[in-house]
């Protein structure tokens, strides 16, 4: 098909109008306001046949498409920072009913101050409510995950919620050449499913009944062990996209991490200018490397701990904060698998970028210094440090 | 009865209608309401009251289901003629 130019936020649109979505329902919030624009120009314009809910609220709007999911629809939600906060509450019920709705979230930071800038605060904070979380570094990328979503979502061994992680303004309002594969192609490699268990009045059956502590445990491990189980899918669901549109993105973008000496570890938009600074650097001889991380639920431990078992030192860059914990929260996850793994490799956490401050080129060189010196004196000094913040 | 996880609904949907009466929630009770009949005026205010409901007319008189009354009192608090005792459940 042929190449367009598309923001992050539109890339998704058009992908949720390829996927035939039969419900929609979100509260617009920025920096993902133009995506529900563009989306409800589509029902308004009649190129997507769905039903547009307008809702007060993304308590509503996440309510609204958990019930639409409920009764067998496919259903869209999209949100930012404050109201995926207001979210919360809903996102730990749609992965306890097993419900595939897919959520796209334009990462954003979390007040107070109120900010509208770009960092990971806001997803962070929903870590532990269950869904599968991708993150994408591009808008073309951002486009391919939501197909794939759908796929994941409604496929009979996973059947949870998926949301896709793009960052704020640098993703969802940047636009890029993308190159969407053909409408049929889509509704083959995600076809609408219907699933055994739907709202039905024909057929009356309970959702969201009470769990006394006779049954809630088991309820709570059967959605565990769904989540810890999805990557298999996840895998396969990816390979499958490669061979019909010939872009796979896998679970994470590992460069240059095989002699490294030291590898800085992100999530998100960042990742492509860490890889721009690695080949600076590599070219005055330093060798450094880049792992960016692709899904962050459920957290590909084993794969990337055989990617980390190759270097001498990490660095993870976090774009939120655990304040009180002893590291951000995906320094949090690296380190317990290097333990996990008996792999004795030195990590240090770095914590930038919140708030929408910028990472620039030097910024980055810092990170790596850091990691180099973490690698050349075999210790760590200081476990976790701030960068690009005026003291 | 607990039921193992494999036994269990995907997302822990009830798809038996009317399940909740299979919860037989009188072993909650902590305090049980008595109806002393020489007091009853038969004036149905429990009846209303009742939230779970619990309480029928049964052969002209109204009766407790104890299997499903959880105990909260609000009945033995609205009898207007104190009929209704709270009665600690022995152990």
């Amino acid at each position: 098909m042929k190449t367009i130019l598309l923001s992050g936020n539109t890339a998704l649109s058009y992908a949720v109008k390829q996927l035939d979505v039969d419900v929609i329902s979100a509260y617009p919030i920025t920096p993902q306001t133009t995506m529900v624009e563009k989306l409800s120009e589509y029902v308004a314009n009649g190129e997507l046949n769905a039903e547009f809910i307008p809702v007060e609220s993304e308590h509503s709007a996440l309510s609204s498409v958990l019930a639409a999911s409920a009764a067998g629809a496919r259903v869209f939600t999209s949100t930012s920072s404050q109201g995926l906060l207001l979210m919360h509450e809903i996102m730990f019920i749609t992965a306890g009913l097993r419900l595939p709705v897919v959520m796209g979230i334009a990462d954003r930071a979390v007040s107070a101050p109120i900010n509208i800038w770009n960092d990971h605060s806001d997803i962070m904070a929903q870590r532990d409510t269950g869904w599968i979380s991708f993150f994408a570094e591009s808008a073309q990328e951002s486009y391919d995950r939501t197909i794939q979503a759908y796929r994941i979502a409604e496929d009979e061994n996973v059947h949870l919620p998926v949301n896709l992680n793009f960052d704020g303004f640098i993703l969802t309002h940047t636009y890029e050449p993308v190159t969407p594969i053909e409408d049929e192609l889509v509704l083959k490699y995600a076809p609408k499913k219907r699933r055994k268990l739907v709202l039905d009045p024909n057929n009356p059956m309970t959702f969201g009944g009470l769990g006394s502590p006779e049954y809630y445990f088991e309820a709570k491990y059967q959605a565990i062990k769904a989540l810890e189980n999805s990557l298999k899918t996840i895998i396969g669901a990816d390979k499958e996209y490669a061979k019909i549109s010939g872009r796979g993105y896998g679970l994470y973008n590992a460069y240059m991490t095989e002699d490294s000496d030291t590898i800085l570890v992100s999530l998100g938009s960042i990742g492509g200018s860490i890889r721009e600074i690695v080949r600076r650097m590599r070219r005055n001889g330093s060798k450094v490397g880049s792992l960016s991380l692709k899904l962050f639920r459920p957290f590909p431990a084993k794969e990337l701990a055989e990617v980390l078992s190759k270097t001498k030192s990490i660095v993870v860059l976090d774009k939120a904060s655990s304040p009180g914990a002893i590291g951000g929260p995906l320094f949090l996850e690296i380190q317990a698998t290097l333990k996990s793994f008996d792999l004795n490799v030195p990590v240090i956490d770095i914590i930038a970028g919140l708030g929408g401050r910028e990472i620039g080129p030097d910024d980055i060189r810092l990170m790596f210094n850091r990691g180099l010196k973490v690698a050349s004196e075999k210790k760590v000094d200081r476990l976790l440090d701030y960068v690009g913040v005026y003291l | 009865m607990p039921k193992k996880v494999s036994e269990m609904e995907e997302g822990f949907v009830m798809t038996t209608p009317r399940s909740s009466m299979q919860t037989k929630t009188g072993s909650w009770r902590a305090f049980k309401p008595v109806i002393d009949y020489s007091k009853c005026i038969s004036c149905a205010i429990c009846w209303s009251y009742c939230p779970e409901p619990a309480i029928f007319l049964k052969d002209g008189k109204y009766t407790v289901d104890y299997e499903y009354c959880k105990g909260c009192g609000i009945c033995a608090a609205e009898c207007p003629v104190k009929a209704i005792t709270m009665v600690r459940e022995s152990d």
